[in-house]
């Protein structure tokens, strides 16, 4: 009974708070061109500064972390990303 | 070897329209001139820029996408330097997904238009 009893614990494991697992998202959506002429889409690789943001925190893969931080580079030198700011969202 | 490429330049705001077409139309030569094929162009228009460039806080945009040799590319970015007109350019080597990217958003365009 007791067994019984441990075993049921066992089957329904208690529910902590279940990390959402990063994903990342061009592998996921299949994207393999980004665009530097998009600033808007750039935009949410970037903090409010407009620094390009880690892949601990958007779950970009490595490959594509290198072509988003690419993207990011070439738009600044087009202008339609600044450098430094603040408040750019 | 012939290879895709894709060019913006920012020409000065100072610029009235016609001067802006001449503009467009010097580099269109220079590519035609050149050997190149001309895949597509566009014209942005006047936009705002993120930040000042030679105390202007706007540009007029342009974009062409061509396919041409590697030769060419330099010949074109030296007459980009020369001209006092462009504030800003970036040419762009395209690879088989940016090619592929580019004539998908392209025929999304042509339907809508269609519409």
């Amino acid at each position: 009974m007791t067994q019984n009893q441990s075993e049921i614990r066992y089957l329904t494991p208690p529910t902590v708070e279940i990390k959402k697992k990063k994903y990342c998202r061009f592998k996921k959506n299949k994207i393999r061109y980004i665009d530097y002429k998009d600033p808007e889409f750039l935009k949410k690789f970037v903090n409010e500064q407009g620094k390009i943001l880690p892949r601990r925190i958007t779950g970009t893969s490595l490959k594509y972390q290198r072509k988003v931080a690419k993207a990011i580079k070439r738009a600044r030198h087009l202008a339609l990303l600044p450098y430094v700011t603040d408040m750019l969202k | 070897m012939v290879n895709h490429y894709e060019t913006v330049f920012i020409a000065t705001p100072v610029l009235s329209e016609i001067q802006m077409k001449e503009t467009v139309e010097k580099f269109l030569g220079i590519l035609k001139n050149g050997g190149a094929k001309i895949v597509h162009e566009e014209n942005w228009g006047l936009k705002k820029l993120a930040y000042p460039i030679q105390k202007k806080s706007t540009g007029f945009y342009y974009l062409v996408e061509f396919a041409a040799e590697g030769e060419l590319i330099r010949k074109l970015e030296t007459e980009y330097r020369r001209d006092e007109r462009i504030i800003r350019f970036l040419t762009f080597k395209m690879d088989k997904y940016a090619v592929e990217y580019s004539t998908k958003k392209r025929s999304k365009k042509e339907v809508k238009a269609e519409e």
